[in-house]
């Protein structure tokens, strides 16, 4: 099935009571579909047809407040237009589910894969996680709602896939019925919702005398969130048979050159870690699966033994320190005691083709950094022309 | 678990989402503090045409036995319209000390 079809199908076992989007390229499908199956009477749900993003947000943070489980899709300028309101739902800890669809921001305009569309929402105070293949949507869908709605969370999560790298690509996928779903996620059961019997007001103002006391509370409850996700992937294991870890290695055992990917380049890099590997090469892949909270524990963990990382963005900070997953390894990684060199690779920009060849060369790049020294703040690999 | 304090001083006592659980809550924050000058009513020149009570921004203005008009300096913020749109110039506005 078309892993964006797959996404509404599984988002709709999920019961949603109220759907509102907006349609944009390469996520459409999933919200277009999800309105065919509410139109067919499969999903008692309401699907508000909003005209823009920033709508489809606010429906859903209203939606929320009254008590709904609301989930909205979108990419790119569409998660631009919705921004203002991005802050908001996180901030007033409504648990709304975002599926996006990565696509490269404009201008110029470009409708194809990259992650400078989240990665300019990464403060936004939401929990976020990048699925790498179709399995990996149909699953996380579901973890995404039960981690949002748990009680020690009540914060939005958006779930990431590639556009059209994944959003229109047919894979094979296992669904859990809907028993197994209805099992695993309960009906939600808000901690607050605005009704004419209840006494409370949301999204309220805060003088800067509260203000900083506000922000550090929305911190700790994003940073504890990690406990819950880690709680959620567990019992996932349990039941369905599949694991999930903030952040997964591939033939790292002894591995002095590490490539870091996020996302569904990372299964192409397998193949060029798995080529090396047979040349005799000590590489191995570390893949990220939870962005936000940061998972800092796992990630110094997994790096442990490497001379060098090269970590491969599909976004551009540009005249900043590198990609941003890049500048975040490197932070995080900054005052360990032993720490590999870290380099900054963006590569396959609005949705260029990365081949497995591409990766190996920036393993063989990283290799020979890795004695030489870094050659430049940060590379955007394979340009033609430099 | 909703906390019925007044105030949340420590960040351990603000409400998820900064929600609040009282209602009217917003009264007891005094705007008035923000004055720089307040409203004086001269009654001797005052008709009670109610020009002030209708144009005062913050609806603090209101009647009292007499039928003569008086801001309420706990949220009058010191704007100067009623002084403004008094048309027998009942009211001047004075700086706060």
């Amino acid at each position: 099935m078309e892993i964006a079809l797959a996404a509404a199908e599984v988002v709709a076992l999920c019961r949603p009571d109220v759907i509102a989007a907006y349609p944009i390229t390469p996520n459409t499908h999933i919200p277009e579909h999800l309105s065919d199956i509410v139109a067919e009477g499969r999903l008692d749900a309401d699907f508000i047809c909003v005209e823009s993003e920033h709508s489809a947000l606010s429906a859903c943070c209203g939606a929320s407040g009254a008590g709904a489980r609301a989930f909205t899709a979108t990419s790119s300028q569409g998660l631009l237009y919705m921004a203002e309101v991005v802050p908001i739902v996180s901030s007033m800890r409504l648990p709304v589910v975002m599926i996006i669809g990565n696509r490269a921001l404009s201008g110029p305009i470009n409708i194809w894969n990259d992650h400078s569309d989240i990665m300019s929402q990464r403060d936004a105070g939401w929990i976020s996680m990048f699925a790498a293949n179709g399995q990996e949507v149909v699953d996380m869908a579901v973890q995404s709602f039960k981690i949002a709605e748990h009680r020690d969370v009540m914060l939005p999560v958006n779930l990431n896939l590639d556009g059209f790298q994944l959003t229109h690509v047919v894979e094979p996928m296992m669904f859990p019925n809907q028993e197994e779903v209805d099992a695993f996620l309960p009906e939600y059961k808000p901690y607050a919702a605005v009704h004419p019997d209840n006494i409370v007001s949301m999204g309220t103002l805060a003088l800067p005398e509260i203000f900083n006391e506000c922000m550090k509370a929305n911190d700790e409850v994003l940073k504890g969130s990690k406990k819950v996700i880690l709680e959620v992937w567990k019992e996932w294991e349990e039941k369905f048979g599949r694991s999930y870890k903030p952040v997964e290695s591939y033939r790292t055992e002894g591995a002095e050159v590490l490539l870091f990917a996020i996302g569904s380049m990372a299964e192409t890099a397998e193949v060029a870690v798995d080529q090396l590997r047979d040349k005799g090469m000590k590489v191995g892949l570390l893949k990220l699966r939870l962005w936000r909270p940061f998972p800092f524990e796992e990630l110094r963990e997994a790096v442990k033994g490497a001379k060098v990382v090269a970590v491969l963005d599909r976004a551009v900070s540009f005249g900043g320190p590198g990609g941003p997953v890049f500048s975040e390894v490197r932070s995080a990684l900054y005052d360990e005691k032993d720490r590999p060199m870290i380099i900054s690779e963006i590569i396959g920009l609005g949705g260029r083709d990365v081949p497995v060849g591409d990766f190996v060369k920036i393993a063989e790049k990283a290799a020979r950094v890795a004695k030489t020294g870094p050659e430049e703040e940060y590379e955007i690999f394979g340009v033609r022309g430099s | 678990m909703k906390k019925e304090k007044k105030w949340p001083e420590d960040w351990q006592e603000v409400n998820p989402g900064c929600m609040v659980f009282r209602p009217g809550s917003a009264r007891e924050y005094h705007t008035g503090s923000w004055r720089a000058q307040r409203p004086v009513y001269d009654n001797s020149r005052c008709i009670k045409c109610g020009v002030c009570y209708i144009f005062c921004p913050e609806g603090c203005i209101s009647q009292d036995a007499d039928g003569y008009f008086v801001a309420d300096l706990d949220y009058c913020k010191g704007c100067g319209i009623c002084a403004h749109e008094c048309w027998p110039g009942a009211i001047t506005m004075v700086e706060e000390g």
